[in-house]
């Protein structure tokens, strides 16, 4: 079938694909690192505090990618909410074993 | 089965994984490259269709609402699952509500925490309503919006006490406040039925300017109670999780 092709929209703020290029491999390798990091922090409370700030990398993945809407997603459930939830359940781990 | 037989099991089993994982991987379609049509229809046709500039949430609410309803239903059961799993048992009692932390001296809540979670709550509060109320032209909605709403509840917490976040969020009422959301967006595809239309057909007026704030017709007030559903869920799982790690002693201790 006919599909049009999506025309490019030039806005005061579109940047160079070079650019974006760099930017999309530069936030890529960010998060693998910050996966690894995840991955290799021990102590359960850190893990929590370092998989937020992962979760707010994979959200400027998403907005590098063109999906703000799972931008907003990623951001408020990766970065804040699963880590709240991890937090307290181990507080609650915690006083049990005491 | 000795380490070392297990160590073999673990390699060969790695080994036949990164094969099939690089076959798969090299079967992808290139980056960036898009077979699929529906997008492209999508694309093309989302905006005239429903009024909403915000295609995400058209497609959300409007071409596959019906996947949405049950998403929706995965968060309250869930949420309900929470609340059931974490009810009061026997031989449990509730003290006075402290915060605990093992091995260390009770640290009061400091000032800057005080302040930043007051001066962040109304924020909190007008952004979510923002995003849940503007899905039609923004790429938010109800599930954003709901989201940082139930942090306005949880800075409550930390900015003042767990006394205050129970004061604006009973549990009776979180309930009902939940149910009322995923009933609504139910209800609305119940409503077209009624009116002999499929399932979650968009019946109301879509408004004349696409990207107007009215515009979009049933998207506009699935985003919504889909917004309601989120805050309450949230509220509800964070304050089941409170009420435990604050509240709730073993009857032992």
């Amino acid at each position: 079938m006919n599909v049009t092709p999506v025309v490019a929209v030039v806005t005061p703020y579109t940047v160079t694909p070079g650019l974006m290029d760099a930017l999309q491999v530069t936030i890529l390798v960010l998060v693998a690192l910050g996966a690894t990091a995840v991955v290799l922090t021990r102590a359960p409370a850190r893990q929590a505090i370092v998989l937020s700030v992962y979760g707010i990398l994979m959200a400027v993945l998403f907005l590098a990618f063109q999906a703000p809407d799972v931008t907003l997603s990623e951001l408020t459930v990766g970065a804040v909410a699963l880590p709240i939830l991890l937090l307290l359940t181990l507080a609650k781990v915690k006083r049990r074993e005491k | 089965m000795t380490p070392g037989q297990r160590r073999w099991l673990f390699l060969a089993a790695m080994a036949c994984l990164a094969v099939f994982l690089v076959w798969g991987l090299a079967g992808l379609p290139g980056f960036g490259d898009y077979p699929g049509p529906y997008g492209d229809i999508i694309n093309r046709i989302a905006v005239s269709q429903t009024n909403a500039t915000g295609v995400v949430s058209a497609i959300n609410f409007e071409y596959r609402g019906f996947d949405t309803v049950g998403e929706e239903f995965i968060l309250f059961v869930a949420a309900a699952g929470v609340a059931t799993v974490l009810r009061r048992l026997r031989g449990e009692r509730e003290g006075p509500a402290r915060d605990e932390a093992a091995g260390r001296e009770l640290q009061p809540t400091s000032e800057a925490v005080r302040v930043v979670a007051l001066a962040l709550t109304g924020p909190a509060v007008v952004m979510g309503w923002y995003l849940a109320s503007h899905a039609q032209t923004s790429p938010s909605g109800g599930f954003q919006g709901g989201v940082v709403l139930a942090t306005a509840f949880v800075l409550v917490y930390l900015g003042g006490q767990f006394l205050a976040f129970e004061r604006i969020s009973p549990v009776d009422l979180t309930d009902a406040v939940e149910a009322l959301g995923a009933g609504g967006f139910a209800a609305v595809g119940i409503a077209a039925m009624v009116m002999g239309l499929p399932y979650l057909q968009n019946f109301l007026p879509l408004g004349t300017v696409p990207g107007a704030v009215s515009s979009s017709g049933t998207i506009a007030l699935i985003s919504f109670f889909v917004g309601v559903e989120v805050a309450a869920a949230f509220v509800l799982i964070v304050g089941e999780l409170l009420d435990q790690t604050l509240l709730v002693r073993q009857g032992s201790e």
